[in-house]
């Protein structure tokens, strides 16, 4: 157990992620195991982060939690940096919004009395009441928006942001102007409504954000990741991977990820590289063969003579790989912005000719001003802002409660249009984890599975594991057995009623097996093989029928790939290296197709990063992890189609938002032109069509089913 | 009118306490965890190892 030996936060402090945890009965149950354990003064669940901060002695060791936790059924990880965490994007827009809807509210309520016939010097002290209220207010709420839309315009282009901010600062303008010639309109409540109702879009789309990227985050393992060393007097000391450094010899247990590339000097063992390669079957190395950082020791320790560490291991050159394929995606553009382009043109020569054709007409510069305003304030695109946020909010909701966490708004926007899937073979379409054949075990009586059980609940090892969870599926209960001893690489071994019993590699055999022997009766043996994921036929089948053609592409060989390809159906390349992998994605894409990916291990990130939209399962590496887009938990693949059919709903409502902000400017507009706007049938129009949006976008509750 | 000079300053400081107690809140980290706030109310405090004491 590596976790033994990483260090303890050194105030006594210990941040765990538990990512099982999901309802209140989850919390009390975690507080309350850690706070019985002597030395722990509190425990404390932050929900939205899946994770607890505990208090405790200085004394206590970080696995004596773990192990409390693994006690009531929850697994956890140390999180090694209690600061280290990414920035909300929740809270630098929460305080704006305070503000804004502050700010709206006073200056809405001295509106509606000047609207409601207020008339002399009352109305000029309601008017500059509502300047000294909505001045500060606006400067410091818009920031957000003054910020991006500047930051666009330095470059010749314009989003959303624009046309916002130009009507804002416009409309605070004229309405100064208005207060000081002590004049008849004041649109403040108006330019702090449009803020509000944004920022509010906003707000919403960040906490999606948040929350999908604080369940990704628990997911991620970051287990102190380091290694063992051995040093020339034998001592043995555990360090951290940035301070490996060539030529040092490192000890890898079973059940260990190698930290660094190297040579084996010493001991023979099976390494899972499935990670790396996509390889399923685990290859034999010993003493003067290679072994690579990211590879999970299967079965004894080895010695490994560290030949590459940090920045030159195959682990980094992959993360460069995929460095350079997000700036393809990068580029995209989002629809809104897209919209803006088109939109803020139209808006702003609209309002110009509308004074120009008032000025031939005989209008002084003034009055065709003050109308030129108006129609830039009821064509400011707040039903615009929030048709896109809104929607993909209620529909990453209602995919999350599904299992499917979106990270990014964007990747609904992106996935919607997809014409092609490329699917990762191990650990994506297969479980990428050994599962018991269920034909060895049913043959088994209940005592002998009782047995196994009971001695495989007491091993780390991967296939112990495996074992031990489809077991407790079955409903099977732990024998009681004792003087448990488990030699590495070989197997576990126990007394039963007075009877030797043992749980152990079997002689000689070539495949993925355990053996179990009980006293002297004939030894029992359970293969064990890489299972499809439940649903994978129907998913696929569902993904074509949505015009999705489907493909697998894995570093797997050739015939291991065929027998998955035969079963699902679908077209295979195997052998392909994370480089061919990415390559493949762009080919696709340059031949006109929008390219979804799915994968799991390192080997896929490059893969992930370059296509257009990526999902990786909830199992997957954490370079896998954090260069998909969408992450699905369940085992099920037919989040695959939910996830599609989710984000094409999501564009349909978000069209039909942008459709209903259409026809309302096409009524709204011409009033304006002809100038009967003023700032109480701007408020109207303006709520009004923001609550149609966002009443239209709701129906994407059930976006998921 | 002369109500006015009484009612608009005592609504604005009203506002304004408002809003200072929101900016308090959001400084204290009330906001660091709203999912867990929403279901801390239903955790049963009563049992004897007395955690909420």
């Amino acid at each position: 157990m590596a976790e033994a030996r990483a260090p303890v936060a050194e105030p006594a402090r210990t941040l765990l992620a538990v990512p099982g945890m999901h309802c209140a009965g989850c919390m009390s149950k975690v507080e309350r195991a850690l706070t019985q354990v002597s030395g722990v003064s509190s425990a404390r669940v932050n929900l939205t982060a899946r994770t607890v901060t505990v208090e405790h002695d200085d004394a206590l060791q970080t696995r004596t939690l773990m192990q409390a936790l693994d006690g009531v059924g929850f697994e956890s990880q140390p999180r090694r940096d209690l600061s280290a965490r990414a920035p909300s994007a929740v809270k630098p827009l929460l305080a704006p919004l305070a503000v804004a809807a502050f700010a709206a509210m006073n200056v809405m309520l001295l509106s509606v009395s000047v609207w409601s016939g207020a008339d002399g010097s009352t109305r000029e002290m309601f008017h500059w009441l509502s300047a000294v209220i909505a001045l500060p207010a606006i400067a410091f709420a818009g920031r957000p928006f003054f910020t991006s839309a500047w930051r666009v315009l330095k470059h010749g282009k314009t989003n959303m942001d624009v046309p916002i901010s130009i009507g804002v600062i416009v409309a605070t303008g004229l309405s100064l102007y208005e207060v000081a010639t002590a004049g008849q309109h004041a649109w403040f409540d108006g330019a702090l409504m449009l803020l509000t109702f944004l920022l509010a879009g906003r707000v919403l789309d960040a906490m999606m954000r948040d929350r999908a990227r604080a369940g990704v985050d628990a997911l991620l393992s970051q287990a102190a990741q380091g290694a063992t060393v051995v040093h020339d007097d034998g001592t043995v000391a555990w360090l951290e991977a940035g301070q490996l450094e060539q030529g040092m010899v490192m000890r890898v247990a079973a059940g260990e990820r190698l930290a660094a590339d190297g040579d084996i000097v010493a001991g023979t063992s099976r390494f899972d590289q499935s990670i790396l390669t996509g390889e399923s079957a685990p290859v034999s190395a010993g003493a003067g063969g290679k072994a690579l950082a990211g590879m999970l020791n299967l079965s004894a320790p080895v010695d490994v003579r560290i030949s590459h560490a940090g920045y030159d291991t195959t682990l980094a050159e992959i993360a460069r790989l995929m460095e350079a394929s997000t700036q393809n995606r990068s580029r995209y553009v989002r629809i809104a912005d897209r919209a803006a382009r088109l939109y803020a043109p139209a808006v702003h020569s609209l309002a110009a000719l509308t004074v120009i054709g008032w000025m031939v007409a005989g209008a002084s510069l003034y009055e065709a001003l003050v109308i030129g305003v108006a129609v830039l304030i009821i064509t400011c695109p707040c039903a615009l802002g929030l048709a896109v946020p809104v929607a993909q909010v209620v529909a990453s909701g209602s995919l999350m409660r599904a299992g499917i966490m979106v990270k990014d708004g964007s990747a609904l926007e992106r996935l919607a249009g997809v014409d092609r899937a490329l699917l990762d073979k191990t650990g994506t379409l297969t479980m990428g984890r050994p599962v018991p054949d269920e034909a060895a075990l049913g043959s088994l009586d209940e005592e002998e599975r009782c047995i196994a059980l009971a001695l495989a609940s007491n091993s780390n090892h991967p296939l112990s594991r495996g074992l031990a969870k489809a077991l407790a599926a079955m409903g099977t209960e732990a024998a009681p057995i004792d003087t448990i001893t488990e030699r590495p690489g070989i197997g576990v071994f126990a007394r039963w009623q007075g009877r030797d019993v043992a749980l152990r590699r079997p002689e000689g055999g070539s495949g993925s097996a355990v053996a179990l022997t009980i006293g002297d009766t004939p030894v029992r043996l359970i293969p064990f093989a890489d299972a499809l994921r439940p649903d994978a036929l129907d998913a696929l089948h569902r993904l074509r029928c949505m015009g999705i053609e489907c493909s697998m592409l894995s570093g797997d060989k050739e015939d291991a790939v065929r027998k998955i390809a035969h079963k699902l159906d679908i077209t295979a390349r195997a052998e392909v290296d994370p480089a061919q992998k990415q390559a493949f994605v762009g080919s696709q894409r340059e031949a006109g197709h929008s390219v979804l990916m799915v994968g799991d291990g390192l080997n896929d990130g490059p893969a992930l990063a370059a296509a257009d939209a990526s999902m990786a399962p909830g199992s997957a590496s954490d370079v896998g992890l954090q260069a998909a887009d969408m992450v699905f938990v369940q085992d099920s693949l037919l989040a695959l189609p939910r996830a599609v059919s989710g984000s094409r709903k999501t564009m349909a409502v978000v069209k039909q938002n942008f459709t209903l902000a259409i026809v309302y400017n096409v009524f709204a507009v011409p009033l304006a032109v002809l100038g009967y706007v003023t700032p109480l049938v701007a408020a109207i129009a303006m709520s009004a069509s923001s609550l149609l949006v966002v009443a239209n976008s709701l129906r994407l509750v059930t976006a998921a089913r | 009118m002369n109500s006015l000079l009484i009612l608009v300053p005592i609504a604005l400081l009203l506002g304004l306490a408002g809003l200072a107690a929101f900016f308090w809140a959001l400084r204290s980290g009330q906001f660091d965890d709203p999912a867990g706030a929403a279901s801390r109310i239903l955790i049963d405090e009563d049992d004897e190892d007395g955690e909420g004491q």
